[in-house]
């Protein structure tokens, strides 16, 4: 047992007695890793303390002279705004639709990928690309495709019912929420067919011969065999994205900035920040969305038994 | 891994619709940023249903390179480079001393630190913007590269970390112990077995985190002004010729000029780069 086999061939119940020379490894294990881990800790840990502390007051930065606590005012008033209710509907939407979408394009992404021989590593690299883009890039592309006149998917599709090259796809609320979950699904759907693909990589091929020798249909084997032994990484991949999507701000920023409701939780807090510099407001909004990201990782590592930390130290 | 032939012919056929997918906004970017201003709203001037332009033009890029656009495009492009290059480089750095002691050494408290990273990067980024909007404008780091720099750890840090000790793990550490046995001295081992082993791991890390600094939008355009904005904010404050005109052309000439270089590194390390983003998800 020397101290430098990669702690996952540890040999079961290894347990070197507490040396010197696993105290000074304690040591110097840790002094190697505090520089990262206190960075990190600080740059976040921080700015949310200072958040939270600051939702108690009315504050606006323009005004700093009227800055006075007020307790859970803020609160208060972001609760019973339609504007908020409306930012959080329409967060809760996006993150719904792309997830739900990506989750089934990147799968059958994914199984493409595993199943072709010859074009792979072209597949692979243009699939690849579109996540490697700027995201307001990728906005600003399908801004300018969807745009009535200059663009071409309303002359490529003028024999939908309803379309014709003026059709306005920003004019009401969901036809800008289309365009919009368009833009941040061909972006992100890569992420998700890539952890995907390596998750049905670990999938014991001889069992699915085996159900493939009794008989079973293609979907069969799909349904009984591959899915189940994919749940942790589909779990990991859904649970990356939820909380990713539930962050959504560039694509809307570009495509509406917020126009016929189409806001988010994100969005707003920018508005009230930047725009407005109520920083009160802003901070207790940035609380509201913490807790809403805490809520949505707890349940799933409660419910669904997500174990992220499997496999490692 | 074995493979059954059959099927594959329909699985290749799937194909063809998943790169048009993915090569039409693409090749859409391109097409815009070679149409003139006239030509984007005139549909005889493009074939394919305004998709692509008859006669291309470069018009746009001499805009963003040497015109009337050039002012916000050029420094926004410097700052990007400095400020993306510096966050990474300041992670990686970080991220390598803690990815060796993760993967190497035993010490308690490990699992504490994967899981506050894993955590931090769970941490929705635009509730760090309204705090720092107040901090930054008190202590005069609003419109500053390390205004930006210090908010980028937060986003590259954790990733770094998670992405590096999972190529660690994968180093086969003895080798340096048995290079000192055959009496090479142990600067000597770790030059000449260490580093090339963990060379590719750290550059890839390198890769994806400067990758995330790059795309970052929402800190960009919140904690800066004019000074040190970056491209995709600068992106969102062009102006036209006038006022009343979209600067759709320069948009994306600037758009293809900062995906260039994003598109030859995946063409270079698409086998790394995947490796690393599903490594530090996936157990693998």
């Amino acid at each position: 047992m020397s101290a430098s086999t990669p702690t996952r061939e540890r040999a079961k119940g290894g347990k070197t007695r507490l040396s010197d020379r696993s105290r000074s490894e304690q040591h110097l294990g840790w002094k190697l890793a505090m520089p990262a881990f206190v960075v990190m800790v600080l740059v976040t840990g921080y700015p949310i303390l200072q958040a939270v502390w600051n939702s108690f007051f009315a504050y606006r930065l323009t005004d700093p002279e009227n800055r006075r606590f007020v307790g859970l005012n803020n609160y208060l008033v972001s609760f019973t705004d339609q504007v908020f209710w409306s930012a959080m509907w329409m967060t809760i939407l996006v993150t719904v639709i792309t997830v739900i979408v990506e989750l089934v394009l990147g799968f059958i992404i994914a199984l493409v990928m595993h199943r072709i021989v010859i074009p792979r590593k072209t597949l692979r690299t243009l699939v690849l690309i579109p996540y490697s883009i700027i995201t307001v890039v990728s906005g600003f592309t399908w801004l300018f495709a969807f745009q009535t006149g200059t663009g071409f998917v309303n002359q490529w599709i003028q024999w939908m019912p309803g379309i014709d090259a003026n059709y306005n796809w920003f004019g009401g609320f969901w036809s800008s929420l289309f365009v919009i979950s368009l833009s941040e699904i061909w972006k992100t759907t890569p992420f998700m067919s890539l952890l995907l693909l390596a998750g049905l990589a670990q999938v014991d091929s001889s069992m699915e011969e085996a159900a493939k020798v009794d008989g079973a249909s293609w979907w069969q084997v799909l349904i009984k065999v591959i899915l189940p032994s994919m749940k942790a990484a589909v779990m990991v991949a859904l649970l990356f994205r939820t909380l990713d999507a539930f962050r959504i701000f560039d694509n809307i920023f570009i495509m509406t900035g917020g126009a016929n409701d189409t806001s988010s939780l994100s969005m707003l807090i920018y508005r009230q920040t930047i725009d407005r510099t109520e920083i009160g407001l802003g901070s207790a909004l940035s609380v509201i969305l913490f807790l809403c990201v805490l809520i949505i990782a707890a349940v799933f590592v409660k419910a669904f038994k997500v174990d992220l930390a499997e496999g490692r130290g | 891994m074995k493979q059954s032939t059959k099927g594959t012919g329909i699985w290749s056929v799937l194909a063809i619709p998943i790169m048009l997918w993915t090569a039409v906004p693409l090749l859409w970017m391109l097409s815009l940023s070679l149409k003139s201003a006239d030509d984007l709203a005139n549909k005889d001037a493009s074939i394919l249903g305004n998709f692509w332009p008859k006669d291309p033009t470069i018009e746009n890029y001499q805009l963003i390179f040497s015109g009337g656009a050039s002012e916000l495009f050029m420094p926004a492009l410097r700052n990007s480079l400095i400020v993306c290059l510096l966050a990474t480089l300041i992670s990686v750095v970080l991220a390598m001393f803690c990815a060796y002691a993760i993967s190497r050494l035993e010490f308690k408290g490990k699992k504490m630190i994967l899981v506050t990273a894993l955590a931090v990067s769970f941490f929705p980024v635009v509730a760090m913007v309204t705090p720092l909007f107040e901090i930054w404008s008190k202590t005069g780091l609003f419109d500053t590269i390390p205004g930006l720099v210090i908010p980028y750890l937060a986003l590259t840090l954790p990733l770094s970390i998670w992405t590096m000790s999972a190529f660690f793990q994968q180093i086969p550490w003895e080798m340096e112990q048995a290079a000192q046995v055959d009496g090479a001295s142990s600067w000597q081992a770790f030059h000449k077995v260490i580093v090339p082993l963990a060379a590719p791991g750290v550059f890839t890390t390198a890769i994806i985190t400067f990758f995330i600094a790059w795309n970052d939008f929402v800190f960009a355009i919140s904690l800066t002004s004019d000074q040190a904005r970056t491209v995709p904010a600068a992106l969102a404050f062009f102006t036209g010729a006038s006022q009343f005109e979209q600067p759709t052309g320069a948009i994306m000439a600037a758009s293809v000029i900062v995906t260039i270089p994003v598109v030859i590194l995946v063409l270079l390390f698409q086998r790394r780069i995947v490796a690393g983003l599903t490594s530090g998800a996936v157990k693998g």
